[in-house]
């Protein structure tokens, strides 16, 4: 079984490294939406230094929406899915190997990023780390939750803006908890309440989120 | 496959299901309609002015009951939506599908009327408050999941594909609404919150008991009649539907049904 | 071996096909042949178990289809109209790919004589984008070789081969058969020269 899942997860993230305009159009969407924050509200550093947190949390979240339509559509299209399926492993394990190969290609990147931007904003210092620690545990809840609504939408006509209706509002706990780590991170209080939080959630989404997405995937493929 | 009896699927077999919305809804109607006249009533000559707010708290009596409903009816689509998923039992998904738009207008209703009772009290429409923004984000959940089911081609994958979203959107009702609340305590926002509200007055109790009252039953009676037509459009080839055209109302139901009649898998017998 | 009792289905509403029940033993191919649109494809899905029946159960050494254990599954091998061939990865890729998916490990040297055998020596290393629609089926194809299942279901198998490709197919159809295999399939062009094909009408 484990042969297979790391079969599946090296050749997904070989294909998506193959297609490399891909990682570059999430991460140059991610880069872009930063900067409309400042464009839109002025340059005042104290009115950014403000918006940082929930901007750079927002733009996460959004790259992270506009990353899932790859995640299974191309499998279903050409009938590797169908292959998946039929092959002996427990499909809750694909799934979960499939969205880790998906965040540690178009997720992480973010991470990684995601400490320039901040600084750009004017955060400084710890806070950045905080930032990037957040994401850090904070995108593959979203990944993860995403992957549902990924799954869901296979075969479906109307894409992006169903997706967003559909994912949006489940991406709203982790949006208020992952950016106010950062604002507390700002202020007197530290942010281990949230960081703990967000690994509450990444640790109650990682076993049960999968069988969620198996569920969607028998149903699409149905 | 021999399936064994079960009283309780009597009703979900979609013949039987007919006969039982033919009798329950004009009662269910009728009792709505009283409850709302005792209710409107009460609530406009009866309950007092409030201290504080004068006249204006009076539309709480329908936001209240709205919210409530808005909530609740997520709920029992989602516990529909998983007897659909397991059990494969057609009815459930009709009552799912039927519910949802009833949903939709009664969290929508809560929303406007909160508004409404928002400008005067508080002197806005709209304030980012806890309340405010989960049934907001439960307005989307419904939207989406209205709008995934006429997405999908497929009527039965659709049907699957929405249970499942609104198994989803359960389970996370409740994290939206503890997260929203705890960001809002974080923030610092408003300083008047519903849940200090004075004690109310036994006239407002009654008025609030009956509209809700008056809520449930409409609601009900709605939900009913609109799964009844679904059930009929869903079953127009049957010999029963047939019988039910030339023959006109029925009222008499086959005791006999079992859960394939719920799954809708020997119906074949009955097609000509 | 492979049985079918009772099989129905709907689609949008409609019913596809209602009532097939047929039996495949070992050495035995079933062809199923209809117009287009009547349930073909569906039908082998939902051999394979991917598709939900509404009424009906296939099952494989009597056991139902869609609750197959791990060793169970490996007993069928399903090349479809979708031929799960990525564009990106050459034909060796793909095949290892697929062996891993199956929980094989990838022998490349079984790999290289698949291809070979299947006409695709000298394009081992060359992504499956650049190759024509028949390469490309030949890629899908070349998974037989390396499966020992013995149930084989190929949706359209002969679509865009060459009457080369056609003829070195039905040989190894044949070869699986007098292994006492079992084949399913479908076709538009008729598939003479295949002994004790049953036949199963749909429409």
């Amino acid at each position: 079984m484990w042969r297979s899942l790391w079969t599946l997860v090296r050749r997904d993230v070989s294909l998506i490294v193959m297609r490399r305009q891909d990682i570059l159009t999430v991460v140059a969407f991610f880069i872009i939406v930063t900067t409309l924050f400042p464009l839109a509200v002025g340059p005042e550093p104290e009115i950014l230094r403000a918006l940082a947190p929930g901007g750079v949390w927002v733009a996460a979240a959004l790259a992270s929406l506009i990353s899932l339509d790859r995640l299974f559509a191309d499998d279903w299209r050409d009938g590797t899915l169908e292959q998946i399926v039929l092959s002996h492993q427990p499909l809750p394990m694909v799934a979960l190997g499939k969205i880790a190969a998906h965040w540690l290609s178009l997720g992480l990147p973010l991470v990684i990023l995601s400490p320039l931007l901040g600084y750009s904003l004017g955060l400084r210092g710890f806070e950045l780390v905080v930032l990037m620690g957040s994401l850090a545990l904070g995108t593959p809840v979203l990944s993860l939750l995403g992957a549902t609504g990924a799954a869901l939408m296979l075969g479906v006509r109307a894409g992006g803006a169903l997706m967003a209706l559909l994912v949006l509002p489940l991406y709203i706990p982790v949006l208020i908890i992952g950016s106010g780590a950062v604002s507390e991170a700002m202020h007197q209080a530290g942010p281990y309440a949230h960081l703990s939080l967000l690994g509450a959630m990444l640790a109650i989404a990682l076993p049960l989120v999968p069988l969620a997405v198996a569920g969607a995937l028998r149903i699409s493929l149905d | 496959m021999v399936f064994r009896r079960i009283p309780w699927l009597t009703f979900a077999a979609p013949r039987n299901f007919h006969v039982l919305v033919q009798v329950l809804v004009p009662w269910l109607v009728g009792g709505a309609v009283v409850l709302a006249v005792a209710g409107l009533y009460t609530s406009f000559f009866v309950a007092p002015p409030d201290y504080q707010q004068g006249n204006s708290y009076r539309i709480l009596f329908i936001h209240v009951p709205a919210a409530w409903m808005g909530m609740f009816i997520y709920l029992l689509m989602a516990v529909y939506g998983v007897i659909h998923l397991v059990w494969r039992i057609r009815l459930a998904d009709m009552m799912a599908r039927s519910l949802a738009p009833t949903g939709a207008l009664m969290t929508f209703m809560a929303l406007w009327t909160g508004a409404l009772w928002g400008a005067p009290t508080w002197g806005t429409y709209w304030v980012w408050d806890a309340r405010l923004t989960s049934t907001l984000v439960l307005l989307f959940l419904y939207l989406g999941y209205m709008a995934l089911r006429t997405a999908v081609d497929d009527r039965e994958n659709g049907a699957r594909a929405a249970s499942l979203l609104a198994l989803v959107g359960a389970i996370n009702v409740p994290i939206i609404y503890f997260s929203v609340e705890w960001w809002h305590t974080l923030h610092q926002g408003m300083s008047v919150t519903l849940t200090s509200a004075p004690t109310m007055a036994p006239s407002m109790f009654t008025a609030l008991l009956l509209m809700t009252g008056a809520c449930w039953l409409y609601c009900a009676a709605i939900a009913l009649r609109r799964a009844q037509v679904e059930v009929l459009e869903r079953e127009a080839e049957t010999q029963w539907v047939r019988d039910l055209i030339r023959d006109g109302d029925s009222r008499t139901w086959d005791r006999n049904a079992t859960v394939a009649d719920a799954r809708g898998t020997i119906r074949e017998e009955g097609r000509s | 071996m492979l049985k079918a009792e009772g099989l129905s289905c709907r689609r949008g509403g409609r019913p596809l096909f209602s009532g097939i029940d047929f039996n495949v033993d070992p050495g035995q191919l079933l062809f199923v042949r209809g117009r287009n649109g009547c349930g073909k494809t569906t039908l082998l899905r939902a051999i394979c178990g991917l598709t939900a029946l509404e009424s009906g159960q296939v099952t494989l050494r009597g056991e139902d289809i869609r609750r197959l254990d791990e060793s169970a599954r490996a007993d069928l091998i399903y090349v479809g109209h979708r031929d799960a061939v990525k564009d990106e990865f050459t034909p060796l890729e793909n095949l290892a790919v697929q062996q891993g998916l199956r929980g094989e490990g990838f022998d490349e040297a079984r790999c290289l004589d698949a291809l070979e055998e299947v006409g695709l020596a000298g394009y081992e290393d060359i992504p499956v984008r650049y190759l024509s629609q028949g390469q490309r089926r030949r890629t899908a194809l070349s998974r037989l070789l390396l499966s020992s299942s013995p149930l084989w279901v190929l949706d359209e198998p002969l679509t865009a081969l060459d009457v080369r490709a056609v003829d070195w197919l039905l040989e190894l159809l044949e070869m699986h058969l007098a292994q006492g295999g079992l084949v399913v399939t479908t076709s538009h062009q008729p598939i003479d020269g295949l002994r004790e094909a049953n036949i199963l009408d749909l429409s």
